[in-house]
């Protein structure tokens, strides 16, 4: 007794278990230093077609508006914009603008940059449900004018636009999202 | 659909840099399974090989690369690929192989080697997000679980502290696991809590490491076992299911992975299950991260949403409790070579399973594991459900 009960099943002690496992491990000295290594770096490039939804929504971002798609089947307003309903699997119907104010869903303040190498001034940033498009909708972007303890789940935010002259065509064309200030819906 | 068994299991050490190629890592792992099972490569029909994205190796259709490391020469040979997700897909796609009656005996090998990528993993995480919408902000992979974590730990008022105690579980019990990355018998939950935060609320202790490593399982059919004679013991697949959801994440709420929930219900449904809480021993969630094991298990529905920190809490997860979960000391403790955690999620169940798991043995009887992994951009998972 005292043994698990698939031991005492199969009758007898763990038959594998082998006394050494595979592999070797190199230390961060070993590798760079000792052992002989090969490098290489791909210098692959690319230029993707943004698409028939997306071309518009970049447009539309460099006007300063957003624009979602219709479905006239499941009755959403589907944010970002798309050409077909993933769930009715049929073409979406009608462009409609949405508005540039929404609501925080999450967020998260971040010490990292792209590469995991830390940063000093931390970026806000998160999903915001976009007002006007159906519940839940949004997008990620970047959060302004917060700290720490200001910043909440369901703070309702406003787009802040770079000026038109500046405007590319990409979400960058809004610099990030701040709070509702007192006497904005 | 035949019955299907898993008969081996092999794996190699987890580490963050390995002296072996991925496909000597392949060879080493598979060796081990076979072995295990006391079967050769001739007995092998067909060959299935899971990885994650190729740019971790930088080599494209690194299948094709580790074919020779996984048997599959000559033969019949697939890979399947499902982010994270691959550590249970692949022995799935493998399951398929056999109940489909097509092949009897199928060998299952997972590789990463994340060493190679340079001077970080991490800038090729970059990759996975939409090039229009995501990129231009340059995010970083762990934002998507800072994110996720966020929402989940605040619409349930959950206190960092439960989550933290997750990472100190899977450590200490990787304490036993002989291929172990980051093993530590004495960690604390003030020690994750007090780690640096890389993206708030994620610390550095909440995340598992990148790793090098392989894993391999021999899966077959009941009436191979009979006609070979097979004397290592079965673990038999009793229900298994995949689902996944839209790549618009930002139109999704995160606090809970409904695709989870939706593969498992598959899984249990062919497995017979109608109280996973009741009728499951032990689980090995998918750890990437701390909260996950508590999203996960939440997804498996072996308890209410928001209710697995509790169970964290009470010592319900632990080796010895009514409910253990990663046992074997999950992604967070043994390391995270992604498709390769295959050997310590469907690889733990078989090893508790058949008594073999040596002092990570659960110590009171199991008859029903279930695992899960997940992947892509947070929208898929795959669960396996095994009984001894």
């Amino acid at each position: 007794m005292g043994r698990p009960h698939a031991v005492q099943r199969r009758g007898g002690d763990a038959r594998m278990t082998p006394e050494k496992w595979p592999g070797v491990e190199l230390s961060a000295k070993e590798f760079y230093e000792k052992v002989t290594s090969v490098k290489f770096r791909p210098e692959a490039k690319f230029a993707w077609s943004a698409g028939e939804a997306m071309s518009r929504f970049l447009a539309e971002l460099q006007d300063g508006r957003l624009i979602a798609r219709t479905c006239r089947t499941c009755k959403r307003i589907l944010f970002p914009p798309r050409m077909f309903c993933e769930e009715c699997f049929r073409p979406t119907s009608e462009w409609v603008y949405v508005k540039d104010t929404g609501t925080i869903e999450t967020y998260s303040i971040s010490y990292l940059d792209l590469d995991a190498r830390r940063i000093e001034e931390p970026i806000y940033v998160g999903v915001v449900s976009v007002d006007g498009a159906s519940p839940k909708m949004g997008m990620m972007h970047y959060f302004g004018e917060v700290t720490p303890e200001t910043i909440k789940i369901g703070l309702r935010v406003k787009a802040v636009w770079e000026p038109p002259e500046k405007r590319v065509g990409s979400v960058r064309d809004i610099r990030y999202w701040r709070p509702l200030r007192e006497g904005e819906r | 659909m035949r019955k299907v068994a898993c008969i081996g299991a092999g794996m190699t050490l987890f580490r963050r840099r390995m002296l072996e190629t991925p496909k000597e890592m392949c060879w080493e792992a598979a060796a081990m399974a076979l072995d295990q099972a006391g079967l050769t490569i001739a007995d092998v029909d067909a060959v299935v090989f899971g990885s994650a994205p190729d740019a971790f190796d930088g080599i494209h259709m690194k299948g094709e690369n580790v074919l020779d490391g996984c048997g599959g020469t000559g033969k019949p040979y697939v890979r399947v690929f499902t982010g994270g997700g691959t550590a249970v897909f692949s022995p799935i796609a493998a399951y398929w192989h056999v109940a489909s009656g097509t092949f009897d005996c199928v060998l299952v090998v997972n590789e990463e080697k994340m060493s190679s990528c340079q001077p970080h993993a991490q800038s090729v995480f970059g990759y996975i997000w939409d090039p229009i919408l995501d990129r231009p902000l340059k995010p970083n992979l762990v934002w998507i679980f800072a994110m996720e974590m966020n929402r989940y730990m605040t619409v349930h008022n959950i206190r960092y502290e439960d989550v933290a105690a997750v990472a100190v579980k899977n450590k200490r019990n990787a304490v036993a696991h002989p291929c172990a990355q980051l093993p530590d018998p004495n960690i604390t939950v003030e020690d994750v809590m007090n780690s640096e935060v890389m993206a708030w609320p994620v610390h550095r202790l909440d995340i598992s490491p990148p790793s090098d490593g392989a894993s391999a399982l021999v899966i077959c059919s009941q009436d191979f076992i009979k006609r070979k004679k097979v004397k290592s013991p079965p673990v038999w697949f009793s229900g298994v299911g995949w689902a996944i959801d839209t790549t618009f994440w930002t139109d999704r709420d995160l606090v809970f992975p409904e695709y989870l929930a939706r593969a498992a219900k598959m899984a249990y449904k062919q497995a017979r299950i109608d109280n996973p809480r009741k009728q499951i021993d032990f689980a090995e969630p998918y750890d990437p991260f701390d909260y996950k094991e508590l999203h996960h298990m939440e997804g498996l529905l072996l308890c209410k949403k928001g209710e697995a920190p509790k169970l964290t809490r009470e010592g319900v997860t632990q080796r010895d409790g009514d409910l253990p979960t990663c046992p074997s000391g999950g992604l967070l403790g043994v390391g995270n070579p992604i498709a390769a955690t295959m050997g310590i999620k469907v690889g733990e169940l078989y090893w508790q399973l058949s008594g073999q798991a040596g002092k990570r043995q659960i110590p009171h009887e199991v008859h029903t594991g279930v695992t899960n992994a997940w992947g892509d951009l947070m929208q898929f998972s795959a669960v396996a459900v095994m009984r001894a």
